[in-house]
C-alpha cells in the first residue's frame, strides 16, 4: 500500500503536507513523530476514516479510494485505534464481531460460533477472557487486547496499529510482538505507532519519522539508533523560541500532598497515584509524560474538575477544596488541554469568551457592566497579543494559536495566583508558541506560580525551571533546568517498569 | 522516587468490583419486578376486588397498550434517541382507521372507497411506520436532534389527525355488513381462548422484540449505537439504516396501540393518545434502561409498563383521587431513576477507593 503526496487540511491548520508513505508486505513499518506531527491523521487516511484533501492512495499498485472504514476493511486495511473504540455495554464476543456477525438461518446471530472463534482468538493472544464478559468490566489492558483481537478477526492484509501497547504489560507486549512476527511471515503489512521508542525500534523493519505534517526521514531499522530517531522527531529549532531564565522565585505557593485520582473512564484504576509536588511563586514547573501518564487528570483534579480519591491541595498554606468556581475565586485557574471542547464556547465572540471565567469581576448589582467588561477585554487582548478583527469577532474565525491565546487570556482575567496549563502549545504554530512562552515567563515574573503539562521534549527541556516526569500516575523523576538530557527524560517517562 | 507497581495490583479489586456490578445490574432489573410484586400484594390486601381473575385481565388489557408503545420506545432509547411522537401517532392511526371504515370519498371518481378491515389495519400501520420514517429521516438525513425532530412530528401528526377528522370523533367503527367491513372491534374487544386479543398482541410484539434485540445482528447494532456511536460507525455498522429502522418500529408499535384503542371504543377521537409518549418513556426507564442508550431490555420495559398500569388501576380501585394518582405516578418514576443513579455512583466510587487502597499499602 502506498500514499502519494497526501495533504490534509483541517480548517486553518495543515495536519499533513505532501506525504509519500509506503507500507511493504511482510514488514513492520514504525512511524515516529511528536504529538501533532500527523501520524494519526495519516493512519486515519489509510484506514478510510479521513479523506485526504489532496493526494492519492494505491493498493497493490492500483489507485484506490477508501470512502469509509468499512470500504477499507473490505479491502483488507484494518486499524487498531489509539482511543479504544469498543462497546462497554456489550460482551467481548459481540465486540469482536460487531457489524460482521456470524449469522445462522439467515437472521439469527450464531452466538455459539462467535464465542468459539472469540475464545480461540483470545487464546492466541494468551489472554483467557470469557467472551461473554462485558467489555466495560475488563481492565484497560484487556480492553486493548480485545481491540487487537478484533483486528485479527478480520484477516487484515494491511494492519495499522496506533499505540496498541499503551496499557499492556511487558508480557502482553511480548505476546503481541510474537503475533506480529507471525502475521508478517504470512505477508501481512503492519504499520506500528508507539510513543515507546525502544519498543517500536525492537519490532520495526522500516523506520519513518514525521514532523509538523511532513515526512522528514526514513531508514532501515537496523541502520539507526534511538538518538537518530529523537533527533529527527524533534528537529533543530530556533533557540529564540524558548525564553531565557527569569528572575527570583519566592515562597512555596502551591503544595500538593498525596493526591490520587480515579481514571474517569475506568474507575477501578488510578490515573494519578499519590502525587506530591510544590510550586513556588514565580516558578515555572513542567510536567512531562507520555499519553496516559496522568498529567491531564492531575491538573483537572487540582482545578476541581475531577474529584480526588485522596490528598490535599494548599495555596499559601490554606486548604483548597470545592468545585471549579470556588477554586478560581481562590486564585487557581486551569487552561485546559482541548481548547475546542473545554476551553472555548464556539458560539460566542472573542470578547465574550475572554470575560466568561472572570465575569464576576464585572458585575454591578445584578447586571454585567458592559463598560468594565469592554475595558478588561481590550486590555487582555493587548496583553496576550491576540490577532483578531476585534472583540466581536467570532471565536471560530481565529487561528489555532490565537484561539489558544484567548483561552489563556480568559484564565488571566480571573487574576490567578496559580496558573495550570495543559499542553498550552499543542497544534499551534511556532510564532504563537514563542508568544505563549513569553507570556508564561512574564506571569512568573509577576509572582504567579505556573505548572504546565507538555509532551514535547524540547519544551520540557527548555521552558520550565524545574521538570517533573510522570509515568503511570506517579511523579518518577524531578530534574532542574539544564540538568537533564533528552534520553534521561524519555527513559524516565517510560516508567522503567516495562 | 518509586517505580509504579505492575498494573495487576491495581486491577485485581477492579475485576471483583466488575463481577459485583454485574450481580448488581441483575438486581436492578429485578428491582422493577420486586416493585411490581409489592404493588400486587399491597393492593391485593387493601382491596378484595384487586386480585380477581377478571380484574387482572382488565388491568393487563390496559397495560397492553402502554407495553406495545414501550417496546417501540425502548428500541429508540437503546440507540440513544427518544421518540416523543408516539402519542400523536396513536391518535392519527385511529383517525385513519375511522376514515377508511366510514368510507373514503374519492372526489375525482365521485365514488366512496371501502377497504376490508385487514386493509384498514395495514394502511393504519403503514401510516404510523411512515411517521416513524419521517422521524428517522429528520434524525439521519437532516441531523435534527431526536428530541426536536419527534417534538415536531408530535405536533404535525396530531395536527393532521385533527385536519382529517375536522376535530370530530368518528363514532361508529363497527362497519356495515352489506359492505363486508365489520369486525374491526375484534382487536379491542375480541378474545382468543378467553384472553383479550390486545394481550395476545402484546405477547406477540414482546416475543418479536426479544428476538430482534437478542438474536439478530440488527439487535447488536442497536445496542452498539447506544453504547458508542462513534465506534459503531468505525466498525461499519450501518448507523443511518439502524436509526431509521428503530423510529419506524416505534411508529409501527404506536399505530398498533392506536388501532387497539379505536377498536376498544369502536370510535376514533383525534385527541386519543395525548401524553402517551410520557407513559412509554416512564415504562422504559422504570424497566432499567438508560436514556443515554446502550442499556436496557424488552423484559424490563414490559415490567415497567406493568408497574405503571397496575399501580394506576390499583389507585383507581381504592378510590384515590385522580390528582393524587398523578403525583404518585411521578414520584415512582423519579424514585426509580434516583435509585439507579445513586447506586451506580456509590459503586463507582467504591471501586476507585478500593484501587487507591490497593496501590498504597503504606497508608
Amino acid at each position: 500500500m502506498t500514499a502519494r503526496g497526501v495533504t490534509k487540511v483541517f480548517g486553518a491548520t495543515h495536519a499533513l503536507t505532501g506525504v509519500d508513505f509506503d507500507v511493504q508486505r511482510g514488514r513492520v513499518t514504525a512511524l515516529f513523530g511528536e504529538n501533532g506531527a500527523g501520524k494519526s491523521t495519516l493512519m486515519k487516511i489509510l484506514a478510510g476514516i479521513e479523506q485526504p484533501t489532496t493526494g492519492e492512495l494505491e493498493l497493490d499498485g492500483e489507485p484506490v479510494t477508501l470512502p469509509s472504514p468499512r470500504a477499507a476493511a473490505d479491502r483488507g486495511v484494518v486499524i487498531i485505534h489509539q482511543e479504544l473504540s469498543l462497546f462497554p455495554n456489550m460482551s467481548v464476543a459481540d465486540n469482536l464481531f460487531m457489524a460482521r456477525e456470524r449469522v445462522r438461518n439467515g437472521v439469527m446471530v450464531d452466538d455459539r460460533a462467535q464465542r468459539e472463534t472469540a475464545t480461540a482468538l483470545l487464546e492466541r493472544l494468551e489472554e483467557p477472557i470469557d467472551p461473554r464478559t462485558d467489555v466495560g468490566e475488563l481492565r484497560l489492558g484487556q480492553q486493548q487486547i480485545v481491540e487487537i483481537a478484533r483486528a485479527l478477526a478480520q484477516d487484515a492484509r494491511v494492519l495499522i496499529m496506533d499505540e496498541p501497547t499503551s496499557a499492556l504489560s511487558a508480557a502482553e507486549v511480548e505476546v503481541l510482538f510474537r503475533i506480529m512476527r507471525e502475521l508478517t511471515a504470512d505477508g501481512v503489512a503492519i504499520v506500528y505507532i508507539s510513543h515507546h521508542l525502544e519498543e517500536a525500534l525492537e519490532i520495526a523493519d522500516t523506520i519513518v519519522v514525521l514532523r509538523d505534517g511532513g515526512l522528514v526521514a526514513s531508514a532501515e531499522a537496523a541502520d539507526v539508533d534511538l538518538g537518530w530517531i529523537v533527533e529527527h522527531m524533534v528537529g533543530r529549532r530556533q533557540d529564540e523560541l524558548f525564553p531565557d531564565e527569569h528572575g527570583e522565585q519566592g515562597e512555596v505557593l502551591l503544595r500538593v500532598h498525596d493526591l490520587s485520582v480515579a481514571d474517569p473512564r475506568n474507575p477501578g484504576r488510578l490515573s494519578v497515584d499519590g502525587v506530591d509536588l510544590t510550586v513556588r511563586a514565580g516558578e515555572i514547573v513542567g510536567l512531562y509524560g507520555l499519553m496516559g501518564a496522568g498529567r491531564t487528570e492531575l491538573l483537572e483534579a487540582l482545578a476541581g474538575r475531577l474529584r480526588a480519591v485522596t490528598g490535599e491541595v494548599e495555596i499559601d498554606g490554606a486548604l483548597i477544596e470545592g468545585p471549579v468556581a470556588a477554586r478560581i475565586a481562590r486564585g487557581l485557574t486551569l487552561v485546559p488541554e482541548d481548547r475546542q471542547r473545554d476551553g472555548l464556547v464556539q458560539s460566542m465572540s472573542v470578547g465574550q469568551n475572554l470575560s466568561l471565567a472572570g465575569l464576576r469581576r464585572f458585575i454591578r448589582g445584578p447586571l454585567v457592566s458592559a463598560d468594565r467588561e469592554r475595558e478588561a477585554v481590550a486590555s487582555t487582548m493587548r496583553d496576550v497579543t491576540v490577532k483578531a478583527s476585534g472583540p466581536d469577532a467570532p471565536i471560530t474565525s481565529l487561528s489555532g494559536g490565537n484561539q489558544q491565546k484567548v483561552v489563556l487570556g480568559k484564565a488571566l482575567l480571573t487574576q490567578p495566583r496559580v496558573l495550570l496549563l495543559d499542553e498550552p502549545t499543542r497544534g499551534i504554530d511556532v510564532g504563537a508558541k514563542a508568544d505563549i512562552f513569553t507570556l508564561m515567563t512574564e506571569l512568573a515574573g509577576r509572582g504567579v506560580a505556573v505548572l504546565f503539562a507538555t509532551s514535547e521534549l524540547e519544551e520540557a527541556l527548555h521552558v520550565p525551571d524545574r521538570l517533573l516526569v510522570m509515568a503511570k500516575g506517579k511523579v518518577v523523576r524531578e530534574l532542574r533546568r539544564g540538568a537533564a538530557s533528552r534520553e534521561e527524560i524519555m527513559v524516565a517517562s517510560e516508567g522503567g517498569a516495562r | 522516587m518509586t517505580v509504579a507497581p505492575p498494573m495487576s495490583v491495581a486491577d485485581a479489586p477492579a475485576q471483583g468490583e466488575g463481577k459485583r456490578l454485574k450481580a448488581f445490574n441483575a438486581v436492578l432489573e429485578l428491582r422493577a419486578f420486586i416493585a411490581l410484586i409489592v404493588i400486587i400484594v399491597v393492593f391485593g390486601l387493601l382491596s378484595d376486588a384487586y386480585l380477581t381473575w377478571d380484574n387482572l385481565v382488565t388491568m393487563t388489557k390496559h397495560v397492553a397498550i402502554n407495553a406495545i408503545l414501550a417496546i417501540g420506545m425502548l428500541m429508540v432509547i437503546l440507540t440513544g434517541g427518544i421518540d416523543l411522537s408516539v402519542g400523536s401517532i396513536v391518535g392519527l392511526a385511529g383517525i385513519v382507521a375511522g376514515v377508511l371504515l366510514e368510507g373514503l370519498h374519492l372526489g375525482f371518481a365521485n365514488t366512496v372507497l371501502y377497504l376490508p378491515v385487514w386493509g384498514v389495519v395495514i394502511v393504519a400501520l403503514l401510516v404510523g411506520t411512515g411517521v416513524g420514517a419521517v422521524n428517522g429521516a429528520l434524525v439521519t438525513r437532516f441531523n435534527v436532534a431526536p428530541f426536536i425532530a419527534t417534538l415536531g412530528t408530535l405536533y404535525m401528526a396530531r395536527g393532521v389527525a385533527l385536519l382529517i377528522s375536522g376535530g370530530e370523533t368518528y363514532p361508529n367503527l363497527g362497519g356495515r355488513p352489506e359492505l363486508g367491513n365489520t369486525g374491526f372491534d375484534f382487536l379491542g374487544t375480541g378474545k382468543i381462548v378467553g384472553i383479550p386479543v390486545s394481550i395476545w398482541l402484546m405477547v406477540a410484539f414482546g416475543i418479536a422484540a426479544v428476538f430482534l434485540t437478542r438474536k439478530t445482528p440488527f439487535g447488536r447494532w442497536v445496542y452498539a449505537l447506544g453504547g458508542n456511536a462513534r465506534a459503531a460507525e468505525l466498525s461499519g455498522v450501518p448507523v443511518r439504516k439502524v436509526t431509521m429502522r428503530v423510529y419506524m418500529i416505534s411508529g409501527l408499535c404506536a399505530a398498533m396501540a392506536g388501532l387497539i384503542i379505536a377498536s376498544e371504543l369502536t370510535s376514533a377521537a383525534p385527541q386519543a393518545g395525548e401524553t402517551f409518549e410520557l407513559n412509554a418513556i416512564a415504562a422504559v426507564v422504570i424497566g432499567g434502561a438508560s436514556l443515554s442508550g446502550g442499556r436496557g431490555a424488552v423484559r424490563g420495559a414490559l415490567i415497567g409498563a406493568f408497574v405503571i398500569g397496575f399501580l394506576a388501576d390499583g389507585l383507581v380501585i381504592l378510590g384515590v383521587s385522580t390528582f393524587w394518582q398523578i403525583v404518585i405516578k411521578g414520584a415512582v418514576i423519579v424514585l426509580a431513576v434516583i435509585l439507579d443513579q445513586s447506586q451506580q455512583k456509590i459503586q463507582r466510587r467504591g471501586a476507585a477507593i478500593a484501587a487507591a487502597a490497593a496501590t498504597q499499602p503504606q497508608k
